[in-house]
Order: structure tokens, then sequence, then C-alpha cells
């Protein structure tokens, strides 16, 4: 008799959007719960005021919820960024490097022109520098793609260390002072090459630039030529080409604005809130930004969504880990659960499973 | 002057947690699975590892542990720690059919979370009285290498000088290149990786083949996490100090073009352009330093490049890497 597996498992149709919901609910609260067991376990608090913690941790002071909006709008810009990438099916994790190189861009030009270009024509510089800076990181790894095949996640991959090394080794030439091996604040005096503060609030301009960026985005890939391109080219390169689309073009000229939104986000890093230069400094947003990106099927409005989720998650889990004195990795082992359970809940909005009904011997 | 004799058993050390992991990637990539997850894959083996010894080390004081039990504990913990980290990869992945891409991240997200949560707040948690995690009791039994190795001058020191989870290193990946190539196991592993489709036609159990060589591989690669900690940093845990040699592992895989022999060698190469900062005189110039540091990245872009150029077809990358398989999907 032919051995049968229990369950039969098949491709769905398109789901309405309560079910999708539903399913995506059932998921992200399974994974709070284990999020809030794991806490329990680890810390021996009870889980509600756990989640008060995590709470109180992102939004409970003015402070606070500013550093919560601050780090979403850095998470969601660069998201934003790798997104029209991934819509074509490329593969690209060195929004890294991209934004990396964006910042050495930007503090090249504030360090080496800074006290010899007014300011507003030294921004301008800066912002060309770091979109170029960007867009060359995101075209080397297309060019080879589109060319000869060259893989590139792991092409995008070695391009993060190279401008890691860049970066330590322009560290150490800008080292300020000589032998710290850190370049501290740049031009903090005369605050040269520094993006103005709108309002009084220091994070309030990177806020409202990805908040341009996400409707501006949206637009892009949906409404636009560009838009329909990628996405034709992502379902199939081989119907691309037949429909007449030059696929070469596409995937480098895709792959050049990516990295040059990473650069604009290396931009807002350096000049706009941090005024420095660390290796560091990008914190492996890029990763997670494939993540958010992926977790919202690439549209920009719910990736709102799934990056507040992160954030709120991790600003939480850090709050959690002062509280106790525990290590703040805590907040990556919490984003990772939840990662899992969403990766995992994917597979049940495309496929049915049932039980096979047992079918007796003809 | 340039000092081989001292050079090289330092190259040799940072090579081999990298052989640990490209062994196991390649093996897993061999079956068509693009672990990503292997940087968290190998700091689970190296946190495993230490909680096993740490519990170890509590309880027996260091005149009584026997050395079957204080290499064996921790090597079983990194052991399981590595194979579950396997299991949660192909679980998503080959049952759940998710991307293998997001997955990996995620896993590399969630495994170096974990080494640094544990290896940060173990102390805190278990409520001892140590100051911080230096395991040097077991440390010393992992990093005892052959009594000959002190009285044999320069071929001691180059040859015989390593605790024998370096040997072991070396006989894995040799071991892997044989199956790989030799054995009818490793000709199905490879009949998965390039075509799911045509190795299910053919009789072969794709998800069970995409499990044992993603579970194994993982379980490999969490072993040079163990090595980094107990061999090679002495039992002493620190945070993040692991570093990127993840990535590197994943990038040697392609620098080998997935080739577990050639792995033996050019893990202690790219482990010598790793520390090759150390011995290239430079001066007080420091900045040239972190030049050096870039040298195995792009070398392996080169590599990379010049592989897609020449489109010869035993230096491909597995043709079906990266791509779920569906049974029903046409």
């Amino acid at each position: 008799m032919h051995k049968q597996s229990l369950f039969h498992i098949s491709k769905r149709d398109a789901l309405p959007w309560y079910q999708r919901v539903l399913i995506c609910g059932g998921a992200i609260l399974l994974a709070l719960i284990v999020c809030a067991l794991v806490t329990m376990l680890l810390t021996g608090e009870n889980p509600i005021s756990i989640y008060g913690t995590i709470f109180y941790g992102a939004f409970g002071t003015a402070r606070k919820s500013w550093v919560t909006f601050q780090n979403l709008a850095v998470l969601l810009g660069i998201s934003l960024a790798v997104t029209p990438a991934f819509k074509m099916r490329f593969w690209n994790i060195g929004a890294e490097g991209q934004v990396l190189i964006g910042c050495l861009a930007t503090a090249a030009c504030m360090i080496v022109l800074g006290d010899k270009l007014p300011n507003g024509v030294l921004i301008l510089v800066m912002l060309a520098a770091a979109l170029a800076a960007g867009a060359l990181w995101g075209f080397l790894p297309s060019f080879f793609k589109a060319k000869w095949n060259t893989n590139e996640t792991l092409f995008t991959l070695m391009m993060n260390y190279i401008a890691t090394q860049l970066a330590a080794f322009f560290i150490i030439i800008w080292e300020v002072p000589k032998g710290a091996g850190k370049i501290g604040i740049i031009n903090q005096n005369s605050e040269a090459g520094w993006l103005p503060v709108i309002g009084g609030k220091q994070y309030l301009l990177t806020i409202l630039v990805v908040a341009v960026m996400t409707i501006l985005m949206y637009i892009y890939l949906t409404y636009s030529k560009h838009g329909y391109e990628i996405a034709v080219v992502g379902e199939s390169q081989r119907t691309a080409s037949y429909a007449g689309i030059k696929v070469e073009r596409v995937i480098i000229r895709t792959m050049v604005l990516s990295g040059a939104v990473c650069g604009l986000m290396g931009l807002l890093l350096t000049a706009g809130t941090d005024h420095t230069l660390t290796t560091t400094i990008v914190g492996g947003r890029g990763f997670t930004a494939v993540m958010v990106s992926w977790l919202a099927k690439f549209n920009p409005i719910v990736m709102v969504f799934t990056s507040l989720l992160l954030v709120v998650l991790s600003r939480g889990a850090s709050e959690i880990s002062s509280v106790f004195s525990l290590n703040h990795s805590f907040a990556d082992i919490l984003t990772g659960i939840i990662l899992f359970f969403i990766i995992g809940s994917e597979f049940f909005l495309t496929y049915k499973v049932s039980l096979r009904t047992s079918k007796k011997e003809a | 002057m340039f000092d081989f004799a001292s050079f090289l058993p330092r190259a040799v050390m940072q090579g081999i947690p990298l052989l640990y992991g490209s062994t196991g990637e390649i093996l897993t990539e061999k079956s068509g699975n693009l672990n990503l997850g292997i940087p968290g894959v190998m700091y689970v083996g190296g946190i495993c590892g230490v909680i096993g010894a740490f519990f170890y080390e509590q309880a027996v004081p260091a005149a009584e542990m026997s050395a079957l039990a204080a290499i064996g504990i921790p090597m079983l913990c990194s052991l399981a720690g590595s194979l579950l980290m396997g299991l949660i990869y192909c679980l998503l992945t080959v049952t759940l059919r998710a991307n293998q891409n997001v997955t990996g991240l995620a896993l590399t997200t969630f495994g170096v979370g974990v080494g640094n949560f544990f290896g940060g707040s173990l102390i805190k948690l278990s409520g001892s009285e140590v100051p911080s995690i230096a395991l040097s009791a077991t440390s010393a039994y992992f990093s005892k290498s052959l009594p000959i190795a002190e009285t044999t001058g320069w071929f001691g020191q180059v040859f015989l000088s390593y605790g024998f989870l370096a040997y072991l290193a070396i006989v894995i990946a040799l071991l892997a290149s044989y199956f790989l190539k030799h054995t009818r196991a490793g000709l199905h592993l490879r009949a998965v990786g390039e075509s799911a489709a045509t190795a299910d036609a053919a009789g072969i159990n794709v998800t069970k083949y995409k499990y044992l060589a993603t579970c194994v591989g993982s379980m490999i690669a969490g072993l040079g996490g163990l090595y980094y900690v107990m061999d090679y940093a002495c039992g002493v845990w620190s945070n993040n100090a692991f570093g990127d040699r993840g990535w590197l592992a994943i990038a040697l895989v392609i620098f080998t073009i997935w080739r577990p022999n050639v792995s033996v060698l050019a893990s202690i190469l790219f482990g010598g352009c790793y520390i090759l900062y150390i011995f290239i005189p430079t001066g007080t110039n420091l900045a040239i330093k972190e030049l050096y540091k870039m040298l195995p990245y792009v070398v392996t872009l080169v590599v990379l490049i010049i592989v897609s150029l020449r489109k010869k077809r035993e230096d491909q990358p597995p043709q079906s890497l990266g791509l779920a398989y569906f049974r029903e999907e046409r």
C-alpha cells in the first residue's frame, strides 16, 4: 500500500482581506504571548506588568516617545529604500553598507569643507555626496547582476564590510583627539553642516522627511511606469523582456535608486541627529529593514506598522533589561521570536492544510 | 622580518571557526538552503557550550573535574543548541516554505541576541558570586595539545600546537568533501540542491535530505562557536567578541566554490588575512591596518565575480539555492 502523509497541502486562491488580517493578527498575538512567557521565565514578573513596562519604555515620557518615533523613522526609511529592489526579487542585504557609506560621505563633506563653504551650499554638497555614495554602493552589485548574473545576496553582503572598513579607515584618519580612535561630535562649535532643527525638536526633520518618502514611494511603486516595470521583472524576467522591458536597465536603475535612498538615510543619521560617524552607526537596521519590508509584502503603508511593531518591542525590551539589570540584547531575542511567528504565518496565507480523508482501496 | 612560525599558528586558530562555519554552510547550501542564519547559529553554539560548562564548573570543584565530562557537557550543549537553531530554520523554510533570506536574517538576529543576552546575564540569572564568565578549567581541557608539541621546535609549533577541536574541524571538512563527492547519499543531496523537482521524481525524499543536511550543517557550524570561546578565547565570553566571523564563513563558502576540502587551506588563508594587520609593520599609521582588514571581503568579492564571469558549470552555486520546493507547483 502506498504511504500517504496525514495532511494534504494545496495552494489557496486569494484570501479575503479579513481572513488575512485574522491570520496575521493571530500570529502576532501568539508571538506576543510567547514573548511574555519567555520574559516571565527570565524575570519572574507577570505578563501584564511586562507589557506595561514595554509600553512605558516606548511611550512613557515625551522624550521616550520622541526617541521611539525617531527610531521608527530611521528603520522605516531604510525599509522604504530596500523595497523597490525586493519587489524586483533582487535580494539586496547591503542596506547596512549603503547607509553607512552615505554617512561616511556626509561626514567627509562636513569635516573637509566645514569651514570653507556657507552652510546652505555645504548641505547641498553633502546631500549630493551622500546620494552619490549610496547610489554607487547600489550600482556595483546590480551592474554585475544584470551583466553576468552574479549572486547579489552575497555581493551586497561583502559590500557591507568593505563600507565598514572604509569607515574605520577614515575614522582613524579624522580622529579627534589623535589616538582616541573615534571622531566625536563633528563641528561641535560651528555646527557647520548640521541639518536645521525644525520647531525646536531635533528629531522632527527626519520624521517629516521619512513621512514624505513613504507617500512618494507608495505612489512610485503603485502608480508609476517604473513601479509597474519593477513588479513585472519581479514576477518573471522572461515575461518582462518579452513585453519589451529592458530588464538590465530596470535592475540597475532600481538598485541605484535603492542605494541613493539609503545614502539619504545616512545623511539624515549623520547630519540630522547623531552628528558623528562610527562603524556601528547603522546598528544592524539595514538587516532589520529587509524583514520589515518583506513582512509588509513590500507595501510602504503597511511598513509603517511592521516597523512600529519592531521598534516599540525593542524599545520596550531595553526598558525591561534596564529594570531587571539584564543585558540589552533581550530586545533581539523578542524581535527574533516575533519574526519567526510572522514568517511562519505566511504559510497559512498561501497554502491550505486539510486532513487527508482516508480513501478505501477500490 | 616576517615571523612565519608565530604567524601561521595564529592564522590557523583564526581559521578554524571559519572552517567549521563554512563546512556546515556548504552542506546546507548543497541541499538548496541558503542559511544566512549561520552567524546566529555560531553564537548559539558558543553560548550553549558556555552555559553547559558554567554550570558544570559551578557544581564540581576544579580538582574533581573529569576530562570526559568537562569536554562532553559543553560539546553536547553546543550541539543541542545549534541543532535547535537548524530545526527552527528547517521548520520555517522547508515545512512552511518561508523565504530563506528573511528567515536566515531573523535567525541571525535571534541567535546573536541569545548569545549576547545570556553572555551578559548568565551570572545574574543563576545568582552566583563570580565576577565574570571565565571558564579557564574547561578551556584547559579543550586547548590541551600534544605534549610533544613543545619539544619539536617550529614543526610542533606550526602543526601540533592546537586543541583537539582544530583537528576535528579538518577531519569533518575532509569527510564532508568525501561524502558529497563519492557517496550515493551525497549525490542525492546534490541532486536536491540542483533541482528538487527532478530529485523528487527520482524518488529522493526531498524534505528528509533538506532537514538532515541543514541540521547537521548547523551543528557543525555551532562547533565553530564552541571552538572560538573554549580554545581561542580561553573560555572567556565577551559580548560581540565573535564579531563578523559568521559572515566571513559564508564568504568562505563562495571563495572555495562549495568545496569543503579546499576550505581547509582557504580558511587558514582567510584567518591569515584577518590578522595580517598585526604582523605588517605599518609603524604608527593605524589607519592602514583598517584597510588590511578589508582584504578577506575584497578577495571574496573578486572570486564571486570571476566565478560568474567564467560560467563554468562545476563552479556555479547549487541551481535551486534559495528556493522553496512545493511539489504541486509547476
